[in-house]
C-alpha cells in the first residue's frame, strides 16, 4: 500500500480548486477579481491599522491645532504629511478613515455573525421540528420582514438609548449596535435554512441515522446542517453590504457608535457640519471609502450569488 | 376571501398589540413618569396624590387597556422636550412627511419602470448597461450619503437650490403644504430625489427581471406569431402583466419610503415626523417615541393588509387556486 503524502495532499486538494467551476468564474470576471483585491485591502489594512495608519488620530499629543483643517496634499496649501488633509481638530483624514473603517467592518462583521448563527439555529429547528414552533418562529419571521431592517435596528438601538443610564450606554454602544444589526437581519436565514432543512429531513441519510439511533442534536448539527449551509454564504456576504451601511446610517443619524471611537458613518456626520465652510474633505473622503467597502462587498455577493447557482452555469 | 380578509385583520391586531405593548412597556417603565412631569420642588405627597390620580398604582393590565384606548384615538399625553401634547407635534410633522413621501414615490414609479422596460427590451444597448451601472451604485450608495453629495453640489457648489428645511408653506386648515409657493417645491427637490433613488433602482431592477421573464412566455411568442406590432406585444401584453408584482412590491415600499425619510429628513432638516423622532430618541423623550412607533406600525399593518388584499382582487390565478384547493 502507498504512503500518500500530506504535500501530496495539499497538492492534490490545490488541483481540484484551480479546476474548479467556482475559480474559473473568479477569473473570468475582472470586476470580481478587483472587487476582492478591494475587500482583502480593507480588511488587511484595518487588522493591521496601528502599523499602517501615518498618524494615530486618537493620540492627543500628536494632533496640532495648527494643522487643523489643512486640504488634501495635491492643493496648494496641502501638506505632504496629511495626503486627504486634517479635520477640524489637526487629525490626519487619511488615519480616522483607517480607523474608521475598523470600526464599521467590526461591527458589520459581528452582528452578520450574531444574525447569521440566530437565523440558521432558528431555521434548523424551525425546519427539523416542524409544527406549532415552526409556525410561530415564521409567522415572528413574517411580521419582521415586513419592517425595514433598518428601522428595527434605530427602535432598538433607541429602546437600549433610553433604558441604560447615559454614561454606561456610551461604553457598551458598540455591542448594543451589533445586537441591533443582527436581530434585525436574522429573517433571511432562517427562511432559507428552514426551506433546505425541510427538504434534507426527508432523506435516506437523515432517516438512516435515526435508525441507527443517532441523536436528535447530532444529526441536526453534523448531519443537516453542513448541507444548508450553501446558500447562507452567499446570503452572509450581501448581508455584510448592508449591516456595514446600516451601522453608518445609524452613527450617522447620531444614534450609533460614540464620537469617541468614530466608524466612518460618525466621521461623514461630523464632516457634515463643515460642507458650507468648503472644507469637504472631511465628509467627502470617508464618504468614497464607505461607498468603495460596500460596492466591493455587493459585487462579491452579486458574483458569488450567481457562481454558486446551478442554473445559470 | 372573507375568511382570508378576516386572517389577515387579525393578525394586524397581534401586531398591534405587541407594538402598543412595547410602548407602553417604554411609557411606564423607563425612568419615573412622574419625575418627569413635575419640577423639583413638588412634595411627596403630591406626587403620591398624583401618581393616584393617573391611575399609575392600578394592575397592569388596566393601564394598558387605558394606555391602548388612548392611544387608537391618538392621545399620547404630553412630550417631555416641547411640553406640548404629542398629538400636536405629529399633526404638525405629518403633512411634511406626507407630502415628501408622496412625490418620492412618484417619481420612483415615473423613472423606475420606464428604466426597467427600457433594460429589459433592450438587453445589451449602450443606455442599458449603464442604467445597470447606475442602479448598482444606486444600491451600495447609502441614502444619506446621496443626500450630502447633492447638497455638496446643488447646495455648496452651485448655489441654485435650498439646503435645508421646507421653504414657505401655506396652510390649509390643520395641512401646511409646500407644494404651492416657489420656495416650497425647490426645497422638495433635492429631498424628494434622495429618497426616491433608492427605490428607483429597485423598482428599475424589478421591472426589468418581470419583463424579462414575461418575454419568454409563451402567450408573448404566441403574440408575436399572430404577426402583432412589436409596440403592441411589448406594452400591451407584456408590460401589463409585469405590473402586478410591482404594484405589490410599490405597494410595500411606501411603508419603506415612510421609514427612510427619517434618513432623509435628518439630512436636509426637514420637518417632518423622521427629524421629530431622532430628536426624539437623543432626548429619550419616551411619548413621543412611543406615538412614532405606533404610528408607524400602524402605517405598515395597514400598508401591508391592504397590498395583501389588493394582490388577491387583481391577480384572477389566486382566487382560482384557492377554489380549486377547496375541492369547488
Amino acid at each position: 500500500m502507498s504512503i500518500i503524502s500530506k504535500t501530496q495532499i495539499l497538492k492534490a486538494n490545490y488541483q481540484r480548486f484551480i479546476d474548479s467551476d467556482i475559480w474559473y468564474s473568479f477569473k473570468k470576471s475582472p470586476i470580481t477579481v478587483v472587487s476582492a483585491a478591494v475587500t482583502f485591502l480593507f480588511f488587511f489594512v484595518t487588522i493591521f491599522a496601528p502599523f499602517i495608519a501615518p498618524h494615530d488620530p486618537f493620540d492627543l499629543a500628536s494632533i496640532d491645532l495648527m494643522d487643523a483643517s489643512l486640504p488634501p496634499a495635491w492643493f496648494l496649501d496641502g501638506e505632504t504629511r496629511f495626503l486627504l488633509g486634517t479635520d477640524d481638530q489637526g487629525r490626519d483624514i487619511l488615519s480616522t478613515i483607517i480607523y474608521g473603517s475598523r470600526i464599521s467592518l467590526f461591527v458589520g462583521f459581528v452582528s452578520v455573525i450574531f444574525s447569521l448563527i440566530l437565523g440558521v439555529g432558528l431555521g434548523l429547528i424551525s425546519g427539523y421540528v416542524g409544527g406549532r414552533l415552526d409556525a410561530f418562529i415564521m409567522r415572528v419571521a413574517d411580521v419582521q420582514l415586513s419592517f425595514p431592517a433598518i428601522l428595527i435596528a434605530l427602535l432598538i438601538d433607541g429602546l437600549a438609548r433610553s433604558l441604560l443610564p447615559r454614561e454606561l450606554h456610551d461604553e457598551v454602544a458598540l455591542y448594543v449596535l451589533v445586537f441591533a444589526i443582527g436581530i434585525s437581519g436574522w429573517v433571511q436565514y432562517a427562511r432559507t435554512v428552514r426551506g433546505q432543512t425541510l427538504v434534507e429531513k426527508g432523506k435516506e441519510y437523515v432517516q438512516a441515522a435515526r435508525v441507527i439511533g443517532i441523536r436528535q442534536w447530532t444529526i441536526l448539527l453534523r448531519h443537516i446542517l453542513p448541507n444548508v449551509t450553501g446558500p447562507v454564504l452567499v446570503i452572509a456576504t450581501i448581508h455584510l453590504a448592508i449591516a456595514i451601511i446600516t451601522e453608518a446610517t445609524l452613527s450617522f443619524l447620531g444614534v450609533g457608535v460614540p464620537p469617541t471611537t468614530p466608524s466612518l458613518g460618525t466621521l461623514i456626520r461630523v464632516g457634515n457640519d463643515f460642507l458650507f465652510s468648503g472644507e469637504w474633505w472631511i465628509t467627502i473622503f470617508p464618504g468614497i471609502a464607505l461607498v468603495l467597502l460596500v460596492l466591493a462587498v455587493n459585487l462579491l455577493g452579486d458574483w458569488l450569488r450567481d457562481a454558486l447557482n446551478p442554473k445559470l452555469r | 376571501m372573507f375568511t382570508f380578509i378576516l386572517k389577515r385583520l387579525l393578525q394586524s391586531v397581534v401586531v398591534m398589540l405587541t407594538v402598543a405593548l412595547i410602548a407602553f412597556s417604554l411609557f411606564r417603565y423607563v425612568g419615573d413618569p412622574i419625575n418627569n412631569m413635575v419640577g423639583q420642588d413638588t412634595s411627596l405627597e403630591e406626587r403620591a396624590e398624583l401618581r393616584e390620580r393617573l391611575g399609575l398604582n392600578d394592575p397592569f393590565f388596566l393601564q394598558f387597556y387605558r394606555f391602548a384606548a388612548d392611544a387608537s384615538v391618538g392621545e399620547f399625553g404630553f412630550s417631555y422636550q416641547h411640553r406640548r401634547p404629542v398629538k400636536e407635534l405629529i399633526a404638525e410633522r405629518l403633512p411634511a412627511t406626507l407630502e415628501l413621501a408622496l412625490v418620492s414615490a412618484i417619481l420612483a414609479l415615473a423613472i423606475g419602470i420606464p428604466m426597467g422596460v427600457y433594460t429589459a427590451l433592450r438587453r445589451n444597448g449602450f443606455l442599458s448597461r449603464t442604467f445597470m451601472t447606475i442602479s448598482l451604485i444606486g444600491v451600495s450608495l447609502p441614502t444619506f450619503l446621496i443626500g450630502i453629495l447633492l447638497i455638496l453640489l446643488f447646495g455648496v457648489i452651485l448655489r441654485w437650490l435650498p439646503t435645508f428645511g421646507r421653504g414657505d408653506i401655506i396652510e390649509i386648515g390643520w395641512w401646511s403644504t409646500g407644494f404651492l409657493t416657489a420656495s416650497g417645491l425647490k426645497s422638495l427637490i433635492m429631498p424628494s430625489i434622495t429618497l426616491a433613488l433608492f427605490q428607483m433602482t429597485l423598482i428599475m431592477r424589478l421591472v426589468r427581471a418581470e419583463m424579462l421573464e414575461v418575454l419568454r412566455a409563451d402567450f408573448v411568442k404566441f403574440a408575436r406569431a399572430r404577426g402583432l406590432p412589436t409596440r403592441s406585444v411589448h406594452f400591451r401584453h407584456a408590460l401589463k402583466n409585469t405590473l402586478v408584482p410591482v404594484i405589490t412590491i410599490t405597494g410595500l415600499q411606501l411603508g419603506s419610503i415612510i421609514a427612510f425619510a427619517i434618513i432623509t429628513e435628518s439630512v436636509f432638516q426637514w420637518p417632518g415626523m423622521g427629524l421629530l423622532f431622532i430628536q426624539a430618541i437623543g432626548e429619550v423623550d419616551i411619548p413621543v417615541m412611543a406615538a412614532y412607533l405606533v404610528l408607524i406600525a400602524f402605517f405598515f399593518v395597514v400598508i401591508n393588509m391592504v397590498v395583501d388584499i389588493l394582490y388577491f382582487v387583481v391577480d384572477p390565478r389566486l382566487r382560482i387556486d384557492k377554489a380549486l384547493a377547496n375541492g369547488q
